[in-house]
């Protein structure tokens, strides 16, 4: 049995569904990416996996347990960061911290957020307030807060889409570095075809709605460590890349037709 | 910086002017005129012949200021208070009523946002008694209350209840969905949500309803006073009335308006201090 898994989610309002029948499997330490256009229901996936919403039909199963509520097992960076603008860098960390080990005391908690800020690269930072750093650092401390709890899982929505392509890059590269050291399991939404061969080790494509469906798995072919300076000279990179792509661009429209036409032939079969 | 000099000497200019012309019209006119013999006791020999006007001067004014800053805590008897005295029963109950208010609106306010169906079975009640005139409720107040003191406060209470009120309920309920699926997410208890997340992100609406509430109490005291008397400025600007010295009417006045924008500075300094920048 997978880390994680989830079976025959579905998410509808009344006769409309968002997506329906999605299965898919998640191992331990797996890096895994959802690509799929806006609106086929990646944020509600994420966000029942996260236990923040509730699913129409199906199960979410994580470490034996069905999922059914937000736990602290669970760490998410959400797409706008989400950073409490009245509290300073560490005090945005150590809210977290608080919360799962209650017992600790002020030092304790200090220096495992500071751990923390440091891995990110925010060493300095720690007194200041969202308002004055940039939306990469912002990133940053999302991305910390969410690693200072040590969760079981870690949930990332778009977390760069926000962010110019340099900084992107800068924090792409220390995510692949942190997730290398903590062996970390992800599962990671974004539209960026670059980042998911980058960071993901399993990419599922996603079909556009209504109904959509996870179409394909495609395994990431270029083996670890991958490096952003490196990764577009393996050959098999644009391969790889052209068929993700090719899949944005048309599959992932004919997909639906593709499915109702196989259906209708197997009744017509019957 | 420029600017701000440039405002301040037009803002003295403008007080030159003012004062200047107020000067000229209260200038002793030459004649003799024939008045009333009553209104002639009321307002002195001088101002009743004419030769003096019966409103004061700038410089009347000032010395009746003078005189309110040399002694303004002296206590002669029920009628004859210095003008700190009187300011300090104002601010008292004003700070009383507004301070009841806030420990009423501030938690059912709290409570009211974080639940739809309370908002919508309280809305209606609130809808019809917001823009009921706090005065309105005086006579109410002294029947069931029994005491003129009491009512005077309760009226303050009933005026700054309701925009901390619908402050209150409008910041807790428009708290960014983010902040609050944080707190989920890290399985933060109700208790620490209220009072670590929706606390400080509501903190700014809430202090601008505060400030809106002090603002209006200090109106309503003075109004209040001079129904149930005794003492207060509002009293004090009534009684002065009833003595003709126009001169105490207008340190009265100033007196007011000087506390009034005390009261707001204070308020908006608590306001900068709990606003976030986002």
């Amino acid at each position: 049995m997978s880390f994680l898994q989830v079976q025959g989610l579905a998410k509808r309002y009344g006769d409309a569904a968002i997506f329906d029948r999605v299965d898919f499997a998640i191992e331990q330490g797996e890096f895994v990416c959802v690509i799929g256009h806006s609106g086929c229901g990646k944020t509600t996936i994420l966000n029942i996996l996260a236990g923040l919403d509730v699913a129409s039909a199906g199960v979410v199963v994580m470490d034996g347990r069905e999922v059914c509520g937000p736990s602290l097992e669970r760490g998410v960076v959400f797409q706008g960061h989400a950073l409490m603008p009245w509290l300073s860098v560490m005090s945005n960390v150590a809210f977290g911290v608080r919360s799962r080990w209650p017992q600790w005391n002020r030092l304790q908690v200090q220096l495992h957020c500071q751990k923390y800020i440091d891995m990110v690269g925010l060493t300095g930072a720690e007194h200041k307030k969202p308002a004055q750093l940039s939306g990469g650092m912002k990133q940053r401390v999302g991305i910390a807060r969410a690693f200072a709890i040590q969760p079981k899982m870690l949930l990332l929505d778009e977390p760069f889409g926000a962010l110019d392509a340099l900084t992107r890059g800068n924090i792409q590269d220390e995510l692949v570095r942190i997730c290398a050291a903590t062996r970390q399991t992800v599962f990671m939404i974004t539209h960026d075809v670059d980042e998911a061969l980058l960071l993901a080790d399993r990419i599922l494509l996603m079909s556009t709605g209504p109904g959509a469906r996870i179409a394909e798995t495609v395994g990431n072919p270029l083996s670890k460590p991958r490096m952003r300076q490196e990764i577009h000279h393996d050959p098999r990179y644009y391969k790889v890349r052209n068929h993700l792509v090719d899949f944005l661009v048309n599959r992932s429209k004919t997909y639906q037709l593709e499915e109702y036409r196989h259906e209708a032939r197997r009744r017509r079969r019957v | 910086m420029r600017q701000q000099l440039l405002a301040g000497v037009i803002s003295v200019l403008l007080l030159g002017l003012a004062i200047g012309v107020w000067h000229l019209a209260t200038l002793p006119k030459s004649g003799a005129a024939t008045v009333d013999s009553e209104y002639a006791k009321l307002v002195g020999a001088q101002a009743a012949a004419g030769s003096k006007s019966a409103f004061p001067t700038p410089v009347d004014l000032g010395r009746k200021l003078l005189d309110h800053l040399r002694e303004p805590f002296y206590d002669r008897g029920p009628n004859d208070k210095g003008i700190g005295v009187q300011l300090a029963y104002s601010i008292a109950r004003v700070l009383l009523g507004f301070g009841l208010a806030a420990l009423v609106a501030i938690p059912v306010g709290f409570l009211i946002g974080m639940s739809p169906l309370l908002y919508r079975a309280l809305d209606p009640f609130i809808q019809v008694l917001k823009p009921i005139s706090p005065l309105a409720w005086m006579p109410l107040a002294l029947f069931t209350l029994k005491d003129s003191n009491v009512s005077a406060v309760f009226v303050i209470f009933v005026c700054s209840i309701w925009p901390m009120l619908i402050n209150t309920v409008f910041g807790v309920a428009s708290v960014r969905r983010d902040w609050l699926n944080v707190a989920r997410t890290l399985e933060v208890s109700p208790v620490r949500k209220a009072l670590a997340v929706i606390l400080p992100a509501a903190a700014p609406t809430i202090m601008t309803g505060m400030r809106i509430s002090i603002g209006i109490a200090w109106l309503v005291i003075v109004a209040a006073e001079m129904l149930v008397g005794g003492t207060g400025i509002g009293y004090f600007v009534w009684n002065e009335w009833n003595n003709l010295s126009i001169a105490n009417i207008l340190s009265g006045i100033l007196a007011i308006g000087l506390i009034g924008m005390a009261l707001d500075l204070l308020f908006s300094r608590l306001q900068k201090a709990v606003t976030y920048a986002e």
